[in-house]
């Protein structure tokens, strides 16, 4: 099993210290730990957002500190705990990601097929601003999806949904993970859907490992 | 320039009277800030006297250092009051490019107006170079002010999106894109307003200045344009290159906020 990423030494202020971590490729890896653990922390420094004060990153064996920040994150998109709306219409936000990354913009049908992939349904030219709470992370999810990176790092995608909509939504997000060959790197907030959606767990706790788990494959 | 009407000593202490009567309201009424009042216009006074002396001494001088000296004076004082109105704190790289960009701009527009448009002959001559370069100064070091002020809290506010941007892949300058447009046409908007109510509003100083000084008010508005232009000029220049470069200063090597 390849490696995404593999972590070592890692110290970050006082907040992580992990002395090996890693994550598996192609794998939907679930981060869970109590509030304050320090999993945005390290979803951050994935993203090269913060770089560790000790120790290494890898990414796809690669030294992350010597990759170009802004190539690394095209590759490996983050998505942040609260989502980030652009003034602008729901379109544009959906296309802000692929401005914001300098990729080729999509036709049209590909919009509506990803706002579909996360049970969005808003017109196109729908301010922004007026969404939910819930619409606006599903907005912020369809953008990243139209970016098709090869690591997605999910800052607790589906805090703010319900659980009919939270299970539709990690039922299809993990299923194109999977059937696409994607990294899927999610911090969960419950233990029951790291469980069920990971084929990796990660239990955070006070900025340290408490342990890894693989996840039994009921498939 | 004949009918040119001197205000004598006595007269100019017969307009004190209006200083006398602000202070006599002040005090009747409790508001409590005569002292502040009496000394801001003492201020104004001694200054003003010694600058008159000065420039009186500068204009009978012949040599060209004398002109460079109050020139760069100038800018050191610009460059201060900068420093000194900005109550956020301020990084040392942003702090450079504040000076650079001061010193630049407002270096080059004069250079443009006066050896271009005016055609300055000779270059020093301080009766223009002077009190044209202290007005472009002037007017720069109030637009950078108040750029580095919008800059520096746009980041902090917008803190969020622009690490939206950068999670998504964006490079800093289009990250911080918003922010950097927001603020250019936050600094040079009371330049442009104040062009708007220009000869109707008011009269600017200096055209005010050159009609009571006798001047045709038809060769005194082709000043008030022209230097209006070179104004505007310098402020757009001088902001342009802080928020061009300045942006840079909230982000470190590794493409990160760091603010
Ligand atoms: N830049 C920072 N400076 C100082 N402390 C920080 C910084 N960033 C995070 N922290 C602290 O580090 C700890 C971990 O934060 P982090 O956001 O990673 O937690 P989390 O596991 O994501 O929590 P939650 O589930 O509540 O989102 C917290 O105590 C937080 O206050
Ligand atoms: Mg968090």
């Amino acid at each position: 099993m390849m490696d995404a990423f593999i972590l070592q030494a890692i110290k970050y202020m006082d907040i992580l210290d992990i002395a090996e971590l890693k994550i598996p490729l192609q794998k939907v890896t679930c981060l869970l730990g109590e509030s304050g653990s320090g999993k945005t922390t390290l979803l951050r420094l994935l993203n090269h957002l913060i770089s560790p004060d000790s120790g290494k990153i890898y990414f796809m064996g690669e030294d992350l500190s010597e990759l170009n920040p802004v190539e690394l994150r095209r590759r490996v998109v983050m998505l942040p705990q609260t989502p980030v709306v652009f003034p602008g219409s729901v379109e544009e936000n959906l296309l802000q990601g692929l401005v914001y990354s300098e990729k080729p913009q999509v036709p049209p049908e590909k919009l509506t097929m990803v706002m579909e992939k996360v049970k969005l349904s808003k017109e196109l030219h729908t301010p922004a601003g007026v969404l939910s709470g819930g619409e606006k992370q599903r907005l912020a999810l369809a953008r990243i999806l139209l970016m098709d990176p090869d690591v997605f790092l999910l800052d607790e995608p589906s805090s703010a949904l319900d659980e009919l909509t939270e299970k539709l939504i990690l039922d299809s997000l993990t299923e194109y993970a999977r059937s696409q060959g994607k990294t899927l790197i999610m911090v969960t907030h419950n233990r029951r859907m790291g469980d069920f959606y990971a084929d990796y767990t990660v239990f955070l706790e006070k900025g340290h490992i408490q342990k890894t788990a693989e996840v039994a494959a009921c498939e | 320039m004949n009918d040119f009407i001197r205000i004598g000593v006595l007269q100019l202490l017969a307009a004190y009277l209006f200083l006398a009567i602000l202070i006599f309201i002040v005090r009747k009424r409790g508001i409590g800030r005569e002292q502040e009042i009496f000394f801001a216009a003492a201020r104004m006074t001694i200054q003003l006297i010694l600058v008159g002396f000065l420039l009186e001494y500068v204009f009978s001088q012949e040599h060209f250092l004398y002109t460079v000296i109050i020139l760069l004076i100038m800018l050191h004082f610009a460059v201060r009051n900068i420093f000194s109105r900005i109550r956020l704190s301020i990084k040392p790289e942003l702090k450079r490019v504040v000076i650079i960009s001061m010193l630049s701009g407002s270096l080059l527009s004069i250079a443009y107006f006066l050896f271009v448009v005016l055609s300055l002959d000779p270059w020093y001559h301080p009766r223009y170079f002077i009190p044209i370069s202290g007005m472009i100064i002037g007017n720069s070091m109030t637009g950078v002010a108040l750029g580095v002020e919008r800059l520096i809290s746009g980041m902090n506010d917008r803190k969020e999106l622009i690490e939206g941007a950068l999670m998504l892949g964006a490079r800093p300058s289009l990250a911080a894109k918003s922010v950097v447009n927001d603020t250019f046409s936050a600094a040079i908007l009371p330049t442009v307003n104040s062009m708007v109510g220009m000869g109707i509003v008011f009269l600017p100083g200096m055209m005010t200045g050159q009609i009571l000084a006798g001047i045709s008010p038809l060769r005194a508005i082709e000043y008030q344009i022209a230097i209006m232009l070179g104004i505007l000029g310098s402020v757009s220049l001088t902001v342009y290159l802080l928020v061009h470069f300045g942006y840079r200063a909230f982000f470190n090597t590794r493409d990160q906020l760091q603010l």
